[in-house]
Order: C-alpha cells, then sequence, then structure tokens
C-alpha cells in the first residue's frame, strides 16, 4: 500500500545557488500528485529531494523535513533504506545495458541479496505484468538486453525495475517526456492502475497529461511551490494569478 | 525545383562544386593512405618473422630446453612456459591494482589527490623499461637474494598499471550518470553500484586496456634482465630465475652462433604469435557473453 508524504520547510541548494525555496507540501496516499512549471524551475530537484537523489551530486544540499509514511527522510534513515520504498523513474529511459530483460527487473532485489530463484520468477513476471510488458517481452527475457527495446518498451521495463522492489512511492521524472503519443497514453493508463497500490508523484512538461492522471497538482515556479491544489481547482479556478498565466499559456 | 524551394522561403542550396568533389575525395584518399602506412610496417615485421622463423619451429623447438653451447639443436619451450609465468603473474597483480586505481579515478577521484594519482600514474607510464627493471631488482631480488620469476612479474606488473588505471577511468567516466543513478533509485549502496552496474557496463572497454597493457609488457626484455634473469633449464618455482622467450631473443641474438641466430627469430615468431592469440581468446570470450542488442 502507498503511504503519504509531509514535506516542511524544504530548501535545497546546488553549492551556493539555491533551487528550492521553503517548500510545504503534504501528498496524498495512494493518489497521483503532478509537479508542473516552466523548465528550470525547481521540479525535478523536488522529487530528487523525496529520495535523496539530490545529494548524489557533487555539493548539493538539503535542509527541512521529509516524511514518508512513518519514515523521517532527512533524520536516521539511510538513503540506500529509504530508495527501497521510494522507487523512482527517470525522464530518460535508463535500462542497465548489459543486463537480460529479466536481470534489468530483478537487480533492485538481486542487487540487495535475494537469490531465491522461484521467488524472483515470479516478482519478475508480476513487475513486467503490471508495467504491462509482459506480453511484448515474455519469449526473449534471458536472451535480449535491456538496451534492445524501444524506447516506450525501455520506459515500461524501467518502470518493472523500480516495482519490482515493492516500493510505496512511486516518484516519475517526466517520464513520458521521450516517448511518442502512444507509449504515453500506456504509461498514463498505466499511472492510473498503479495508483490503486502505490503513491504517485509525477513531474511533467504537459498540463493535459496532469490534469489527465492526477488528483492534486502542484504548480512550481522559480524554485517556490506558487499553488497546490486539487487538480481541476487548479485548472479551472487557480487562486494564484501566475499559476492562472502558466495553465492559460500567457507564459511559460 | 529551385523555385519551390524560394517559394518556401528557404535558402536555395547551391548544387556541390567540383572543387568541394575534389577535397572529399582527396581527403578520404588521404585516410586511408594514413591506415596503409600505418599498416605496413606490422604486416611487414610479421612476414619477416615468418619468413625467417617459421623453418626452424619443429617439434623439439617448442618441447626441449636450449642445448649446451656448440650443439646444434634443441628449443625453448622452457623459455615459452617462462613467459607464459611471468605474464600470468604480471597479469595476477597489474590488473587488480589497475583496475582498482581505476575505479577510484572515476568513481571517488573528483579531487586534488585524484590529480596527483592521475600525474604520477601519467609520469609512471613514461618511466624508461629499464628503470622498473631496477625498482622490481631493489624490491624483490636484493630481499630473496634471488633473480626470480616473482620479480619479473613484479617489474611488468608496475608497468601494466598506469594504462590499466587511465584506460579503466576512461571507460567508467564513459558510463552515463543515468545508470549509476537507476541503481541508486533502486536502493543498491555505492559500492554494489560500482562493482555490480558500472564496471559491468564498462567490461568491454575495461578489456581493451588490460590487453594493450598486456600485449605491450609481454614483450619486454629490459625490465627481466635482472629480475627474472633467464635460464637455460625448466623452472616452476616462482622464487627461482626463470627463463622468458624475450629474454632468451635478447641473448640468441646477440650470439656469434647462425643457429641461435635461427632460434631467435622462431622465438620471435612464437611470442608475436602467443600475444596475438591471448588477446584473440579472450576478445572471443568476451563476446560470446553479450546478449542480443547489448
Amino acid at each position: 500500500m502507498g503511504v503519504g508524504i509531509t514535506v516542511e520547510h524544504l530548501n535545497a541548494f546546488y553549492g551556493k545557488t539555491q533551487a528550492l525555496f521553503d517548500i510545504n507540501l503534504t501528498v496524498q496516499a495512494n493518489h497521483a500528485t503532478a509537479l508542473i512549471g516552466p523548465s528550470g524551475c525547481g521540479k525535478s530537484t523536488f522529487i530528487r529531494c523525496l529520495n535523496r537523489m539530490h545529494e548524489t551530486i557533487p555539493e548539493a544540499r538539503v535542509e527541512g523535513k521529509v516524511r514518508i509514511g512513518e519514515l523521517s527522510v532527512y533524520n536516521g534513515t539511510s538513503a540506500t533504506q529509504l530508495r527501497r520504498r521510494v522507487g523512482m523513474v527517470f525522464q530518460k529511459p535508463n535500462p542497465f545495458p548489459t543486463m537480460s530483460i529479466y536481470d534489468n527487473v530483478a537487480a533492485g532485489l538481486k542487487l540487495n541479496g535475494f537469490r531465491k530463484r522461484k521467488q524472483l520468477d515470479e516478482v519478475v513476471e508480476k513487475s513486467l505484468r503490471s508495467s504491462a510488458l509482459f506480453d511484448e517481452v515474455k519469449d526473449s527475457l534471458h536472451k535480449k538486453s535491456g538496451a534492445s527495446l524501444s524506447g516506450g518498451q525501455q520506459q515500461r521495463l524501467c518502470i518493472a525495475r523500480a516495482l519490482a522492489v515493492q516500493p510505496e512511492v512511486l516518484l516519475m521524472d517526466e517520464p513520458c517526456s521521450a516517448l511518442d503519443p502512444i507509449s504515453t497514453g500506456k504509461i498514463e493508463e498505466l499511472i492510473f492502475q498503479l495508483k490503486e497500490q502505490y503513491t504517485i508523484v509525477i513531474v511533467t512538461h504537459n498540463m493535459q497529461q496532469a490534469a489527465r492522471v492526477a488528483e492534486f497538482t502542484g504548480f512550481f515556479l522559480l524554485g517556490k511551490l506558487v499553488e497546490f491544489d486539487k487538480t481541476e481547482k487548479v485548472f479551472t479556478n487557480p487562486s494564484d494569478k501566475r499559476t492562472e498565466d502558466y495553465v492559460t499559456g500567457r507564459f511559460g | 525545383m529551385a523555385d519551390t524551394n524560394s517559394n518556401l522561403g528557404a535558402p536555395v542550396v547551391p548544387p556541390i562544386s567540383w572543387r568541394r568533389r575534389a577535397t572529399d575525395n582527396l581527403m578520404t584518399g588521404l585516410s586511408i593512405l594514413t591506415v596503409v602506412i600505418v599498416l605496413a610496417p606490422l604486416f611487414a615485421i610479421f612476414a619477416y618473422l615468418v619468413y625467417k622463423g617459421i623453418g626452424s619451429i619443429n617439434l623439439a623447438f617448442l618441447t626441449q630446453t636450449p642445448k649446451p653451447v656448440g650443439e646444434v639443436g634443441g628449443g625453448m619451450a622452457n623459455a615459452i612456459a617462462g613467459t607464459a609465468l611471468i605474464l600470468g603473474i604480471a597479469s595476477l597483480l597489474g590488473v587488480p591494482f589497475g583496475i582498482g586505481a581505476g575505479v577510484f579515478l572515476s568513481e571517488y577521484g573528483r579531487n586534488r589527490f585524484g590529480d596527483a594519482v592521475r600525474f604520477v600514474s601519467d609520469v609512471l607510464n613514461g618511466v624508461p623499461s629499464i628503470v622498473i627493471g631496477i625498482v622490481a631488482y631493489g624490491l624483490v631480488v636484493v630481499r630473496q637474494k634471488h633473480f626470480s620469476a616473482l620479480a619479473g612479474g613484479v617489474a611488468l606488473a608496475i608497468m601494466m598499471i598506469p594504462t590499466i588505471a587511465r584506460t579503466t577511468e576512461q571507460m567508467l567516466l564513459l558510463v552515463p550518470q543515468a545508470i549509476r543513478e537507476a541503481a541508486y533509485g533502486l536502493g543498491v549502496s555505492r559500492w554494489r553500484t560500482t562493482l555490480s552496474i558500472t564496471l559491468r557496463t564498462a567490461t568491454s572497454g575495461i578489456i581493451t586496456g588490460v590487453m594493450l597493457a598486456f600485449a605491450r609488457v609481454a614483450g619486454e626484455t629490459a625490465p627481466l634482465l635482472f629480475t627474472a634473469f633467464g635460464n637455460q633449464f625448466w623452472n616452476w618455482k616462482l622464487n627461482q630465475p626463470t627463463a622468458a622467450l624475450s629474454l632468451q631473443i635478447y641473448t640468441y641474438a646477440l650470439s656469434p652462433f647462425d643457429d641461435w641466430h635461427r632460434q631467435a627469430w622462431a622465438g620471435s615468431l612464437v611470442l608475436i604469435v602467443l600475444i596475438v592469440s591471448a588477446v584473440a581468446a579472450v576478445r572471443i570470450v568476451v563476446r560470446r557473453g553479450k546478449l542480443a542488442g547489448a
């Protein structure tokens, strides 16, 4: 089951440059939350703070509180422990090129020391089914490299890989930006099904996509969270003028 | 056609002039020429070695030890084995240290200490091989009070390390950050990611570096002169003087005997064939493990 996320007074920096300013928000469990905003506004930085990926960049640092379920992200939890519960799908599909399709999906479990063959088989099949890829690859699970798939298939492979470690939260950083409309459609359908089991936070440049998949939407501008509300309200009756300008296409 | 273009507002592309065609052909010709010039010496050397050496290669050459001075016949079997032994020791020591240093430089070496290691490694790469031999002499031979296969292996290992370290570093840096992030995102720790993801992704490039280093030291003579020293008899002990093909070739080529000269040619041919087959064998084994589309 998914868990909720609470963020309090979050500030993020790259060296001396501040990228996020005092972000406060609550993400509902088992719902999809979309983050929109122009390029460079901090959406990706924000999502990377949720699974402590931000700090893998040299000189990057974070201040503030993030809670995922009962877990305090920046206080007493190791980054690797946390990331097993908070899966991530990246902007560009990034399967492990030297691994077979099967090994790509099993990677999270195998590399963390899980080796029971039969259970691995089950998890791999289940994850590939959840990401709607199983039927397309079932005959070449061990034969083909993850990099040999098409872009859309690769992204679904990456989703399967993230699901295989059975996270509670799934972070998606513009998962469809490198995909054609058909693959995008498949992934959006997938997000709809996945919300039943996971809490989803999705960064997107595509406002229609935000409107289609998410119950809640946050609008970022220049490192600040300008507005956070029900998706319907953000798109039809935003309370901030800047949000209205952005969603109606007057700037950005 | 040109009209349609101007109607669309696009600039009209002029036809390719004879000058541009001529330049194109000239440059293609020049690059082919340079390839020929680079490859010609290699083939010339190999052809000449085959011409001079093939006649002296027979069963005795490959299975017997050298005959005493003045007797015709005998072979270099002990030197072939010695070269294999010394190269084995060198690889066993040089490959792990070289790859380890390369991993450090690429994954943890973005700082001044890393820059220092890079600089030292490049200097080490330029140190004359005879000097490396003296170092191994001081490190191993003086302590053991013996010339030995181990000392020869240590000398060659020192020569392998900088090449392997720098190519490993370059190959690891070519692995996209996104691949590492994918592993971090699954809750895989940093050292696990380096070991199972980054290194594995860069394997084929790293193996190229290892083979380059291996091929380079396989024919080295100078660092073995006062480390492995050479031996007229069989030796499998690590702490005893050991024959090596390159040493045997050196001794025989400088000798006044025609039969030894012939054997030196044969030895050179065997050495080159062994190096080429070792490199080819590794390549084949690596390729076999590859997946479709990888």
